[in-house]
């Protein structure tokens, strides 16, 4: 089905143009726009009734597009399309652990072997629309140089020795994030929750945990080694040694990739959360959505309201234009937040209420593309010729 | 000829209209059937069963002739209905909201 709002979007000669990537509880939606970003075509939902936790394109070829396509019943699929999401091929869905996978630990304390459930997060790479990433739960890190068709797990996460002490977040023992550094085809950071950040500097084989300097109070240990419930890691890809990290609580940043974190919750009115982002044109302005607590999973007094820091963090400003203000409960889930890269930056999320809020003004001011989708799993944004 | 209904979503996976139909050589079991089925539709490989273990996915259950046999031994023969064509092989997710 192809719908259009406000009229429907028509492509200007010699203007860019922006996809928006939506994955739901029951199905993925395309959104586009012309430049303006004031008018949109939504198509879906493609794969109605599925849960899509997240489609990706490649910035390689961006009418490449991965999409993670599961079920309780039926199991993980993996869809490829080659028309920017027009139509759609299955591709391999086999996740198969290397050896023998060991155990990790239970909510409750006690030893679980690993077991493949879903996959959470697929990042295309950076330079071969055939070489695709995929974050999986339990959590474990996946590759894939055929364009999906059959995938690999980069074991020497899993196996680099702290595996055993992991433990599932309250979504699932998932690996979430990944980041690949531009400037370094050989590095590549990812986030568990809850074991935390790793880095790998040599393509995948080898990992380290990059923890120091995270304190959680769920942990005995505060300042362990692993265990600490990484929400989300953001990079500018222009300064790929900072990340910006969305911890359970606390808002973090890195200088030096991941050597030493330093909490950059400042003046937030609550440092829980899901998302974070970086605009894409300034390295220093993050976007975060506080989140009321670890058991209240919806914004402060029901105000939904995205902070953002013009300094890297410590002090922020709330954005609330455009966006409810009153008796708004909705959560926005770690994936569920994106930038475009046009002049004016565009920022993007999603809620579980099912709204999908955009901002042609960097988060001065926001509007619904669409009000009432299934709950929104991820957003992906695509900067198109 | 066996006949094999399959749940909408892997209808729709599988881009089938209504019942498939799949030829087995040898006697018609259930992994004969779900075999020749992955075979004619690859994109099913690994929604109805496990893709190493061959085991039944959970939430999947397998019905024929008014009799479940999801707990039947995946190399035990079909009902004579179903492998003569009389009656449809089910296949059915199990009843489970969301």
């Amino acid at each position: 089905m192809r719908r259009g709002t406000n009229g429907g979007a028509e492509k200007e000669p010699g203007m860019s143009r922006v996809r928006v990537l939506v994955g739901t509880r029951k199905g993925a939606f395309v959104l586009e726009a012309d430049g303006k970003r004031d008018k949109w075509d939504v198509s879906g939902p493609h794969f109605a009734g599925w849960e899509m936790y997240h489609v990706k394109g490649s910035p390689a070829n961006p009418n490449r597009l991965y999409a993670s396509q599961s079920s309780g019943w039926f199991g993980q699929l993996i869809q490829r399309s080659d028309d920017g999401g027009k139509t759609w091929e299955p591709v391999g869905n086999q996740f198969t652990y290397d050896g023998v996978p060991g155990t990790h630990q239970w909510y409750d304390g006690t030893l679980r072997p690993w077991e493949f459930k879903r996959v959470w997060h697929l990042e295309p790479s950076l330079t071969d629309p055939d070489t695709v990433y995929a974050g999986v739960e339990d959590a474990a890190l996946f590759r894939s140089t055929d364009g999906g068709t059959s995938w690999h797990e980069l074991a020497g996460l899993r196996e680099h020795g702290t595996g055993p002490s992991w433990q599932p977040g309250a979504g699932g023992m998932c690996l979430h994030t990944i980041l690949l550094d531009p400037s370094d085809p050989q590095r590549i950071f990812v986030a568990i929750s809850a074991a935390g950040a790793f880095r790998s500097d040599d393509g995948g084989t080898t990992w380290q945990p990059i923890n120091r300097g995270l304190r959680s109070e769920q942990l005995p240990d505060q300042d362990a080694e692993v265990g600490h419930c990484v929400h989300r890691i953001a990079m500018h890809p222009s300064r790929p040694k900072t990340l910006f990290m969305q911890k359970h609580w606390d808002v973090m940043r890195t200088d030096d990739a991941g050597e030493r974190w330093r909490e950059v919750s400042g003046n937030l009115p609550t440092d829980f959360g899901f998302p974070i982002d970086v605009h894409a044109h300034e390295p220093e302005t993050v976007y975060v959505v506080p989140i009321k607590s670890d058991s209240e999973h919806f914004p402060l007094d029901g105000k939904l309201q995205v902070y953002r820091s013009r300094t890297g963090g410590d002090e922020w400003e709330a954005l609330t234009n455009g966006l409810p203000q009153s008796n708004c409960y909705v959560n926005v889930l770690r994936d569920a937040m994106a930038v475009d890269s046009l002049d004016a930056c565009g920022v993007y999320f999603g809620t579980t209420g099912g709204q999908v809020y955009a901002s042609a003004d960097a988060g001065d001011s926001w509007a619904p593309i669409v009000r009432d989708l299934p709950a929104v799993l991820s957003v992906e944004v695509q900067t198109l010729p | 000829m066996i006949r094999v209904v399959l749940p909408a979503h892997l209808r729709s996976l599988a881009r089938a209209g209504g019942e498939v139909t799949v030829d087995v050589d040898g006697p018609a079991t259930q992994r004969s059937v779900l075999d020749a089925l992955e075979a004619s539709y690859p994109m099913l490989r690994g929604t109805i069963r496990d893709h190493v273990t061959q085991k039944r996915r959970p939430f999947v259950r397998f019905f024929a002739c008014e009799r479940d046999l999801s707990h039947e031994l995946p190399d035990a023969p079909l009902p004579d209905a179903v492998a003569t064509g009389a009656e449809p092989y089910l296949v059915v997710g199990a009843m489970a909201g969301g």
